[in-house]
């Protein structure tokens, strides 16, 4: 089962509410995507505690529904 | 969860330095994502163990809970969870995989 890329963008901000969200769809079956996610909720930790809040907000779906989806995260530089 | 999956998954991180929980094995990934983690250790040449959770439903289960992450692959490292294909790929690209190696104390040949 897919989700929509603007389901996936508005749970990520949900739960991190100052997080620049992009989203893309690189097969456009949308059912693999790429998401690039910066927010200041992100400093200080490490990668796989980053993945992990991006999980959260996803609440299960990963994994699941979203079988494919790339992760990139950050915390904003300088 | 399991007490008897936990405990074999602890062993297994223990007892090897490092160790790839995979869909599929390291010579017939069964995955995409598997495949390109299997890729970046073979490219560096370190020693890993591979273990197959398609064929344990109860591992396959018990992996997500023990590291508390989602998705198939999981990378260990001297019993450290370090990350799924997304991080790995990164590290690699970022020489920060090959860093960890020898801070582990992990042989990279390559």
């Amino acid at each position: 089962m897919a989700m929509d890329a603007g389901e996936i963008e508005r749970l990520i901000r949900e739960s991190i509410p100052d997080a620049k969200v992009r989203i893309d769809d690189l097969r456009g079956d949308g059912d693999h995507y790429a998401a690039y996610i910066e927010s200041s909720a992100f400093a200080g930790k490490s990668r796989v505690q980053q993945h992990q809040m991006v999980y959260a907000a996803l609440q299960g779906r990963m994994g699941n529904e979203l079988h494919a989806l790339a992760l990139t995260t950050a915390a904003p530089k300088g | 969860m399991d007490q008897t999956v936990n405990e074999r998954i602890r062993r297994e991180v223990t007892e090897n330095d490092v160790v790839l929980f995979m869909k599929g094995t390291p010579v017939f990934p069964q995955c995409g994502f598997s495949a390109a983690v299997v890729q970046v250790l073979s490219h560096m040449g370190v020693k890993f163990k591979g273990i197959d959770v398609l064929v344990d439903p109860s591992l396959r289960q018990g992996i997500k809970d023990f590291a508390n992450w989602p998705t198939i692959p999981q990378l260990y490292v001297k019993g450290e969870f370090v990350g799924g294909c997304d991080i790995i790929r990164e590290m690699y690209e970022s020489g920060e995989l090959q860093e960890l190696f020898k801070e582990k104390g992990v042989a990279v040949p390559a």
